[in-house]
């Protein structure tokens, strides 16, 4: 691993934080720290509570496996769907990532074997195992994290239905996290593989929390660089200029020997809506983050009308792996995200590029723009999930009594499926959603063109027309 | 206040008629999946699984039927709902089964529309309340 003074932005990161705007950070005085809290303290500071919640989750996810592999055949009888794809899946979208931005990644049980095997020990170092190399340059960034995701989407109904599938996708990533972090420093399956980190980081910048340095001055003097050192991420905490990256472990508080780190609440979306001027080499890593933020877009469209719409040709053609439907469906959904909504989405921003007094390149107005699609994405998955999770609710106490579908009563009833009618209300939530995704968005795109709406324009119609794409597909 | 959009409306007066629908269900599509009458429509549908067993039930109605491979049910309802209804499957019947699904639309989908509309003002609106 290189020594912290080989690593040329470091002595700049704090310098770089506030030169890389081209507006001043926006003044948002409502902070909260959680860590100033008395009883919250003691809660963080020990490693204990965060490791006792992570053996739960670990346990849960090898019981997961187990049942993916062993148990029903049938997904709405077996534990490993209906608690992934329904109940985690659910939670995640709906209460972790919008309050809590990255939090399931502070308590995800996958990197945990690595975490151990890497530094040696459980809850302290030792003399660990590995490699320790850095991972390749050409593949920083979220593009692994994108291609991830696009790979469950191309196989999205097999996955999200056959236990077995469920199963052995979980052995993978359990078995690429491990095989990773033997090879390679800290957390590069989490940093850039993981789908599910790269949609938990590419939200988290709207979401009510961070994790951030309280005073840069003492940064800069502490030679030690404690913090740096302990974070399993990689990352050193006055560098951080939002909140995609950090995993909230929380390894830079306990720390810091001088109290200096925040774990602060704050307002939603505080991290988005800035322009940021950037070097070349950032211009290209932010191009990747606009390409994930796209990628969320085109799947939430596709999930939708797979999972949600009437079309039993399509749902037959997404899970008739290898046959010429499938190949169908496969190029229809590649050419969704690869092509249509990032040449949509490019043409908006050139539009927009046209009526600038200050013209960037135009990948970087790509990267700051893409800023606007945040709130829209988070609030279309959140919409998508009331269809998608909701009416299946009634299939959680049935797999509770018997997770592997062998027969077994452990709730002392017979259980049969009941479905929740959300009929009433859910079709007035969604379009509700929908609304606060597209004016928050509007709103961002907003102050990113200087409050001209000129510039803003091509933007907000991108919006709109995304919008109502998923208008139709839930409730048309 | 702009919300108000999204309250129910009363249906349009229309002449109510008979109608029944063949719908053919296998794994996991109903064929047609979209059935389209007005309010106060008597509707029958005839239910023919073509594989394994099926079932049909429409959120918001409250009515369900189950139909045996090569076998039809019938169900009769008044539409005197307004508005787009999912229907799904009853009966396990594959992967794909929690989301084998159809539409019942009975008359305008006024609440797509008017959801659309209100997507145009909110963005409109919100503009000119971020100009001032």
């Amino acid at each position: 691993m290189k020594s912290l003074q080989e690593i040329p932005w470091l002595d700049q990161a704090a310098a770089n934080e506030n030169q890389g705007l081209l507006h001043p950070r926006r003044i948002v005085p409502w902070r909260l720290n959680l860590y100033r809290i008395p009883w919250l303290r003691p809660l963080i500071e020990s490693r204990w509570p965060q490791f006792l919640v992570r053996s739960l989750t670990l346990a849960g996810f090898v019981f997961t496996i187990a049942t993916g592999l062993s148990g029903s055949i049938v997904g709405s009888h077996n534990f490993a769907i209906i608690f992934v794809w329904i109940a985690w899946w659910s939670a995640l979208k709906l209460v972790f990532i919008p309050l809590g931005g990255r939090s399931w990644c502070s308590i995800c049980p996958i990197p945990l074997p690595g975490d151990w095997l890497q530094q040696g020990g459980i809850l302290s170092k030792g003399r660990g195992l590995g490699l320790n190399l850095h991972w390749p340059k050409r593949l920083k960034g979220s593009w692994l994290q994108s291609s991830a995701f696009l790979l469950i989407g191309l196989f999205s109904a097999l996955t999200l239905t056959a236990p077995r599938v469920t199963g052995w996708v979980f052995v993978a990533l359990f078995g690429l996290a491990i095989g990773l972090s033997l090879v390679f420093e800290k957390r590069a399956f989490c940093s850039y593989i993981c789908p599910i980190g790269g949609f938990s980081g590419i939200y988290a910048q709207t979401a009510p929390v961070e994790l951030r340095v309280i005073d840069k001055e003492i940064c800069a003097k502490h030679g030690d660089k404690s913090c740096y050192h302990a974070c399993p991420w990689g990352l050193y905490p006055v560098a951080l200029r939002d909140s995609a990256a950090c995993g909230l472990c929380m390894e830079c508080l306990r720390a810091c020997p001088k109290d200096n780190l925040a774990l602060n609440l704050r307002p939603f979306g505080t991290d988005i809506g800035k322009a940021r001027t950037a070097n070349r080499l950032d211009s290209v890593r932010s191009l990747d983050a606009s390409f994930l933020a796209l990628v969320m877009l085109g799947s939430a469209l596709a999930f939708t009308a797979v999972f949600v719409g009437p079309w039993g040709w399509l749902k037959s053609a997404a899970f008739a792996i290898g046959s010429l439907r499938w190949v169908g469906y496969a190029a229809a959904f590649l050419g969704l995200n690869l092509i249509l909504l990032p040449g949509l989405f490019s043409l908006a921003v050139w539009s927009d590029r046209q009526s600038s007094k200050v013209r960037l390149p135009l990948k970087q107005e790509i990267a700051n723009q893409s800023q606007a699609l945040l709130p829209l994405g988070l609030f279309a998955w959140i919409a998508f999930t009331v269809s998608f999770a909701l009416p299946k609710l009634g299939y959680v106490p049935g797999v509770l009594n018997d997770p592997l579908g062998w027969g077994w009563k452990l709730l002392g009833a017979g259980y049969t499926f009941w479905s929740p009618d959300v009929s009433g209300f859910s079709s007035v939530l969604q379009i509700i959603l929908l609304l606060i995704g597209l004016f928050w968005s509007a709103n961002v795109a907003w102050r990113l063109a200087d409050s001209d709406y000129r510039r803003a324009g091509p933007i907000m119609a991108f919006c709109l027309a995304f919008s109502l794409g998923m208008l139709w597909l839930l409730i048309g | 206040m702009l919300l108000a959009l999204l309250l129910p409306i009363p249906a349009a007066a229309t002449n109510p008629t008979e109608r029944t629908f063949h719908i053919n269900a296998s794994r996991f599509e109903y064929s047609p999946a979209i059935l389209e009458v007005n309010p106060g429509d008597q509707v029958t549908i005839e239910l023919t699984a073509t594989d394994v067993v099926h079932g049909l039930s429409i959120d918001g109605y409250k009515l369900a039927t189950t139909a045996d491979p090569g076998q039809t049910a019938r169900l009769t309802f008044i539409a005197d709902r307004q508005g787009s209804f999912r229907f799904r499957c009853t009966v396990t019947c594959g992967n794909l089964h929690p989301f084998m699904i159809g539409k019942l639309q009975v008359g305008q989908n006024t609440l797509l529309w008017r959801a659309m509309l209100l997507s145009g003002l909110v963005l409109v609106g919100g503009t000119w309340m971020l100009k001032k």
